[in-house]
């Protein structure tokens, strides 16, 4: 089997701080790592690749510096990696993005062979749409399998995989068929740690690297900020709310605070008694 | 009838970000609200989403309807009462035995059909596994925008979608526009949007649409559902009451002190993420950006510093109770009623004392 997996280089946004004078993110010195949610797709494909055999595909695209997520990717255990990079892709939203990645996708599909799965992960933390893989799967015309919380059967020779797919009030098990894209819900499964091997291999591994024309783009209008329908007009700090807390006063004993708050709760909020002398009743 | 954008994407250039709306898209109009029914039951987030849309039809002077995608039948009738109800003037309905149970083949394709044959101005979705599924793919074949998650709706002076949403993982909000192509997408999660009020009797037109969709041609199957069991399932974004817990608890056996509160109030419990991360709590019961927006009318948050991520989560609620040791923690700043103190003292005192004031004893005495 060959497998793709799209992984992206995000900034580890726990640490990301906002300079409070300009109101922008200082980006400067924050770490990156790769985007949490594609290493439960990494991990699901590696074992399938360990299942059938075959070989596990990363794909990013980013700025130059995006090849240190793919070397990583690769000690975890990855065959390949190609990086997709070219200041043309700057300012892409998902639409563009989705457009980039599938014509690299297509660049694979003829020079190491057609995946039969593409796997991307559920969203980003830091464009955080799960618009990506969709959009990918509409592009290349893949059967589409979001939230998927196992896989329980993957057969190769009939072309046929049956997964569980999360949706709000259960689980549909769906079958269908190869090619198809997946994204994997979080938990789903537990990432390995790599090899020592595979350490070894990603430091010295050449990663593919492609340009635009590369990967085969003639089109540029659909790149970058030209391809993106979307406007990004304005980025603001949330207003703060405009008064503070109303402070209830501490006491030497508990439950003497705890009266105190319940008091204050109660006055500043009459209605609630009622709702939570009703509420309680139902239990 | 065709699944294909309206027309081929001629990218005009777009950096100068000035609104040029093409010719073959002003005659888009009206905002849709995808109604999510699963299992013959709608999603509340569809009644939210007519709430946030009716006022955009309101401010643009156009009508809201509702999009009703499933399986021929009663169902259907009644979830076009139900959307006049909370405000829709028209209701899609877009009946097909293929459309039965949600699978992107067949609706990505009904919904792009409808769209493209009655051309909306705004279509709006639930930020859930439906809609977000089906957003993606209906946005990428008609080639047009999508806003993912939106916190805020607006339309702005020249009549466009202005669309906000958290980004950079919350740490800021961004505004989002889709000036030149149509319809201008969005989804929004559980929650976010009041719900309006329900108009019984209130009433609407029905459209019928009949998609063009073969069972055969559909190769996804689903060969089982399997329903979450009820008590496994939170009823978190929808609680009247919430009691959560931070790392202040500093222990799972501590964290078993919101829980009795929670159970005294007759409340869901939920936590910060890292509780999660630790393993005290699933992940369905995270509160906050990445976890579930709630909108109770109290929240009472212990041992939790109040981080942005959070905040976006509990905005929504009509009285926020703040309990931490440090009188600076930012969760004072968007809280209504703080306490500086242990929280790991105070819980127990204060599930008692509600105990108490909150006994059948006590409710004679207040009926009384
Ligand atoms: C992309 C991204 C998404 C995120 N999404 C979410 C999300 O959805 N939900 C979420 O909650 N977080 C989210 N986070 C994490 C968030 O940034 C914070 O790290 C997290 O909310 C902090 O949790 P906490 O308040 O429990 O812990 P801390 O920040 O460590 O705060 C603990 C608080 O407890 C107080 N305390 C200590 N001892 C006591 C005591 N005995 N009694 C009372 N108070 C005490 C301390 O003063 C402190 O304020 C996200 C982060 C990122 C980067
Ligand atoms: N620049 C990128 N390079 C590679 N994969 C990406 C990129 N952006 C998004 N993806 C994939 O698409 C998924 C969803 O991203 P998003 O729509 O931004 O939430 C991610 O988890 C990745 O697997």
């Amino acid at each position: 089997m060959h497998i793709l997996v799209c992984i992206k280089q995000v900034p580890d946004s726990a640490q990301i701080r906002i300079n409070p004078v300009t109101q922008t993110i200082m980006r400067q010195g924050v770490p990156t790592i790769i985007n949490p949610y594609d290493l439960f797709s990494l991990e699901e494909a590696l074992r399938l690749r360990d299942q059938f055999g075959g070989e596990v595909t990363v794909l990013t695209m980013g700025p130059p510096m995006a090849s240190d997520s793919l070397r990583k990717a690769l000690a975890i255990g990855a065959d390949r990696a190609v990086l997709l990079t070219d200041r043309f892709f700057a300012g892409s939203d998902t639409l563009a993005t989705s457009f980039a990645l599938t014509q690299a996708i297509v660049k694979i599909s003829e020079t190491f062979g057609a995946p039969d799965i593409v796997f991307t992960g559920k969203q980003t933390i830091d464009g955080d749409t799960a618009q990506v893989g969709p959009g990918i799967a509409k592009r290349l015309d893949l059967l589409q399998l979001t939230y998927v919380a196992k896989i329980v059967e993957c057969d190769p020779d009939k072309r046929e995989i049956i997964v569980e797919r999360r949706s709000e009030g259960g689980v549909h098990v769906l079958k269908t068929k190869l090619p198809c894209l997946i994204t994997m819900l979080e938990g789903s499964n537990e990432v390995r740690r790599g090899a020592m091997k595979d350490a070894l291999r990603a430091a010295r591994a050449e990663i593919v690297t492609w340009s635009a024309k590369d990967a085969g783009i003639a089109d540029m209008t659909k790149c970058g900020l030209k391809g993106s329908p979307t406007v990004v007009k304005k980025v603001f700090a949330p207003p703060p709310r405009s008064e503070r807390a109303f402070f209830v006063p501490t006491a030497d004993v508990a439950s003497q605070e705890a009266e105190n708050l319940i008091t204050t709760l109660f006055e500043r909020q009459p209605a609630l008694e009622q709702d939570l002398t009703t509420t309680a009743a139902g239990f | 009838m065709s699944d294909k954008p309206a027309a081929p994407a001629s990218a005009p250039s777009r950096a100068s970000m000035k609104k040029e709306l093409p010719e073959h898209f002003r005659g888009y109009k009206h905002v849709w609200v995808l109604i999510e029914i699963e299992r013959g039951t709608i999603h509340p987030v569809s009644f939210e989403l007519l709430g946030a849309g009716r006022k955009l039809a309101d401010s643009l002077g156009v009508e809201l309807a509702a999009a009703i995608l499933g399986a021929p039948g009663e169902t259907m009738r009644e979830a076009a009462k139900e959307a006049f109800a909370y405000g829709a003037d028209l209701a899609y309905l877009v009946e097909d035995e293929t459309l039965a149970d949600y699978r992107n083949e067949p609706y990505s394709k009904a919904m792009t059909q409808l769209v493209n044959a009655h051309k909306p101005e705004i279509l709006l979705l639930g930020a859930t596994t439906l809609g977000r599924d089906l957003a993606g793919s209906v946005a990428t074949t008609l080639l047009t925008g999508l806003t993912a998650d939106c916190t805020e709706l607006a339309v702005d002076a020249d009549g466009s979608l202005a669309a906000t949403r958290p980004t950079f993982g919350g740490s800021l909000l961004c505004t989002i526009y889709t000036l030149n192509y149509r319809p201008q997408m969005a989804t929004v999660r559980p929650r976010v949007m009041p719900m309006p009020p329900r108009v019984e009797g209130r009433e609407g037109r029905i459209i019928s649409f009949k998609p063009d969709l073969d069972e055969d041609q559909i190769l996804t199957k689903i060969l089982k559902y399997v329903p979450d069991r009820d008590s496994a399932k939170s009823n978190l974004a929808y609680a009247d009451v919430v009691v959560s817990g931070g790392l202040g608890l500093q222990s799972l056996e501590n964290f078993q002190l919101v829980r009795n509160l929670a159970s005294v109030l007759g409340a869901e419990f939920g936590g910060s993420r890292p509780l999660v991360q630790k393993g005290w709590i699933t992940s369905d019961r995270q509160i906050g950006q990445t976890g579930k927006t709630i909108r109770p009318k109290l929240y009472i948050a212990a041992g939790i510093s109040g981080a942005i991520q959070h905040r976006v989560g509990v905005e929504g609620a009509d009285c926020i109770v703040a309990i931490n040791t440090d009188k600076d923690a930012p969760i004072f700043d968007f809280a209504h009623i703080g306490i500086v103190t242990d929280a790991i003292r105070l819980l127990p005192a204060l599930t008692e004392a509600f105990r108490k004031r909150l006994s059948p004893h006590s409710r004679d005495r207040l009926a009384g």
